[in-house]
C-alpha cells in the first residue's frame, strides 16, 4: 500500500508488510520516515491512498473486534487536567471489553489489578499519575492497553523521554508478555536500546521498507536506524 | 421557594457532573454557546405563545448537535463553530423577542434566574431530565472517561468516540434547559465549570473530583438561593459568585496542603 496526506507528497511508498501472530516486530527508522503513519494505517486510523490494510484478515478501517488491540500512542499523556489515579487510567482499558453500558465486574477489577501488577505499579495503584516519573506514567498507559487483554499490542515510540532503567524494565515486560501471553507486538521507535535483543524481526522504514528481517542481519552501515542514510 | 430548592438540587448536581467532562476536554465555553442558542429558543417560545422552557430545550439540543457536527467534520474549527452559533443564537433571540414584544422584566428571569417563577410543571421537567441526565452519566461514566483520558486510544479500541461526543453535547444542552429557571441562561455555564476547577485543586482522583464538584455545585445553589431570597437578588448571580468563592477557598487549601507536604 501507499499513503499520502491530502495535498502532500507520498509518505509511504509501496509498503508490503505482514505480521504473524506472536511475532515481536520492531519498526525502525528516522523521525519523519513514516513509522507512525504506517502504524496508523495498520490500525485503520488512516486510509491508504493505494492498496489496502487488514487487521486479523478484516479491512483495517472497518475492523470490528477492536478489543483485540492494545495501543500506546506516541507521547501518550493524559488528555485531562484533573487528578487521575493509576487504577482509574488502567480500568478505562476494560471499556472495549465491557461495551459502552457495561459496568465493571469483580472479574474486570481483578484483571485491572493484574495489569497494574504486571507493569510493576501495584505500590502506586492509588497514586495520582501526574506525580509519577515519565517511565512510570508510560508503564501505566501500557497497563491500560494490557487491561483489554489484547492479542496485538501496538506501541509508538514508547521509550521516548524515559531513562535507561525504564527502558530495561519495558524490554523485560514486553518479552514477558510475548512469552507468557503470546501477544503480538508492533514496536515503533527511532532508538531501541534494551528492546533490540528481544525482537524477532526488524523493519526499517524510510518512506518505504528498506530492510525487513533478523536484526542481526541488518547491514552494519544501517545499524543505528535513527541515522538518515543517503 | 421550596420549588426552587427542589429544582436547584437537580441543577446543582447535574451541572458540575456534565461540566467535568467539558472542562477536561477543553470545551468549557460550549456551555456559553449553547446557552445563547437556548435564548433563541426562549424567544421562539414567546413568539409562538408556547412554553419557553420546551422551545429552549429543543433549540439547545439542536445547537449542541450542530456544534459537534461542525467540529467533528473539521468543516469549521471548534472556536469558529462556537462563535457562529453563539452570535446567530443571541441575534436571532433578540429579533424574535422584540417581534413578540416581550422585551420586559419577565425575560430577565430566564437570563439570570428567578426563585419565584419556578412552577410545579418546571419542577417535574427539571426532575425528570435531571435524573435522566445523571443516570446517563453514571452508565456512560467509564466510556466518557476513556475518551477524555486518551481519545485516540479509545478510538483504536472501538469506543464510539463520535457518538459519545454528541451525547455529551446533548447532555450539555439538557443541563442548560433545566437550569435556566434557577441560574439563568447567561450564567449556567459558570455552574458547570467553576465547581469542577475548584474541586480539581484539592481532589485526589477523577471520582473524588466529580463528587466534590457536585457537592460544591449543590452547596452553591443552596447558599445562593437562600441569600438571594433574603437579600432580594437575582439567584443566578449569587449562585455563581458562591461557586467562584469556592474556587478561591480550594486554591488556598491546595497551597496550604502543598506547603505542609
Amino acid at each position: 500500500m501507499s499513503f499520502a496526506y491530502p495535498g502532500g507528497p507520498e509518505v509511504l511508498h509501496e509498503v508490503d508488510l505482514a505480521v504473524e501472530p506472536g511475532e515481536f516486530v520492531a519498526i525502525a527508522g528516522p523521525n519523519g520516515g513514516g513509522k507512525t503513519t504506517l502504524l496508523r494505517v495498520a490500525l485503520g486510523l488512516e486510509q491508504p491512498t493505494r492498496g489496502s490494510a487488514a487487521l486479523f484478515g478484516e479491512p483495517a478501517a472497518r475492523f470490528s473486534r477492536r478489543a483485540r488491540i492494545g495501543y500506546l500512542a506516541q507521547r501518550a499523556r493524559l488528555g485531562i487536567d484533573a487528578p487521575v489515579s493509576v487504577r482509574e487510567l488502567v480500568s478505562t482499558g476494560r471499556v472495549s471489553r465491557r461495551g459502552l453500558f457495561g459496568l465493571l465486574t469483580a472479574g474486570d477489577r481483578a484483571i485491572v489489578e493484574e495489569s497494574i501488577e504486571r507493569v510493576g505499579l501495584s505500590a502506586h495503584a492509588s497514586a495520582v499519575l501526574a506525580r509519577l516519573s515519565g517511565g512510570q506514567q508510560q508503564r501505566a498507559f501500557i497497563g491500560k492497553a494490557l487491561a483489554a487483554q489484547p492479542d496485538l499490542l501496538v506501541l509508538d515510540e514508547p521509550t521516548a523521554g524515559v531513562d535507561v532503567d525504564a527502558q530495561e524494565a519495558l524490554a523485560a515486560l514486553l518479552e514477558e508478555l510475548r512469552r507468557d501471553l503470546s501477544v503480538t507486538i508492533l514496536f515503533a521507535s527511532h532508538e531501541f536500546g534494551a528492546v533490540e535483543r528481544f525482537v524477532d524481526r526488524l523493519v526499517l522504514v524510510r518512506g518505504a521498507i528498506v530492510f525487513d528481517g533478523d536484526p542481526a542481519a541488518l547491514p552494519t552501515t544501517w545499524h543505528d536506524p535513527s541515522h538518515v542514510h543517503s | 421557594m421550596r420549588l426552587a430548592f427542589a429544582a436547584g438540587t437537580f441543577v446543582g448536581l447535574l451541572a458540575p457532573a456534565v461540566g467535568f467532562f467539558l472542562v477536561q476536554r477543553r470545551m468549557s465555553l460550549i456551555g456559553d454557546g449553547i446557552g445563547h442558542v437556548a435564548f433563541a429558543g426562549v424567544a421562539a417560545g414567546y413568539l409562538l405563545g408556547i412554553s419557553p422552557v420546551g422551545t429552549a430545550l429543543v433549540a439547545a439540543v439542536f445547537g449542541a448537535v450542530a456544534i459537534e457536527w461542525l467540529r467533528a467534520r473539521h468543516r469549521t474549527a471548534g472556536d469558529q463553530a462556537l462563535a457562529l452559533l453563539f452570535y446567530t443564537g443571541i441575534a436571532g433571540g433578540v429579533v424574535m423577542i422584540s417581534a413578540a414584544g416581550a422585551l420586559n422584566a419577565n425575560l430577565f428571569t430566564f437570563l439570570f434566574g428567578s426563585i419565584l417563577t419556578v412552577t410545579n410543571g418546571d419542577l417535574v421537567l427539571v426532575a425528570a431530565l435531571g435524573a435522566a441526565g445523571l443516570g446517563l452519566i453514571g452508565v456512560l461514566y467509564r466510556a466518557l472517561l476513556a475518551t477524555a483520558l486518551d481519545e485516540e486510544g479509545a478510538r483504536v479500541s472501538g469506543v464510539p468516540v463520535g457518538a459519545l461526543n454528541v451525547v455529551l453535547a446533548a447532555l450539555t444542552a439538557v443541563t442548560i434547559a433545566v437550569s435556566m429557571r434557577i441560574v439563568g441562561i447567561l450564567l449556567i455555564a459558570a455552574l458547570m465549570v467553576l465547581p469542577v476547577i475548584a474541586a480539581s485543586r484539592v481532589a485526589w482522583s477523577v471520582r473524588s473530583t466529580i463528587f466534590l464538584a457536585m457537592a460544591i455545585g449543590l452547596g452553591s445553589v443552596y447558599i445562593g438561593l437562600t441569600t438571594s431570597y433574603y437579600a432580594d437578588l437575582a439567584p443566578g448571580g449569587v449562585i455563581v459568585l458562591v461557586a467562584a468563592g469556592s474556587f478561591v477557598v480550594a486554591q488556598a487549601a491546595s497551597a496550604l496542603l502543598q506547603r505542609r507536604s
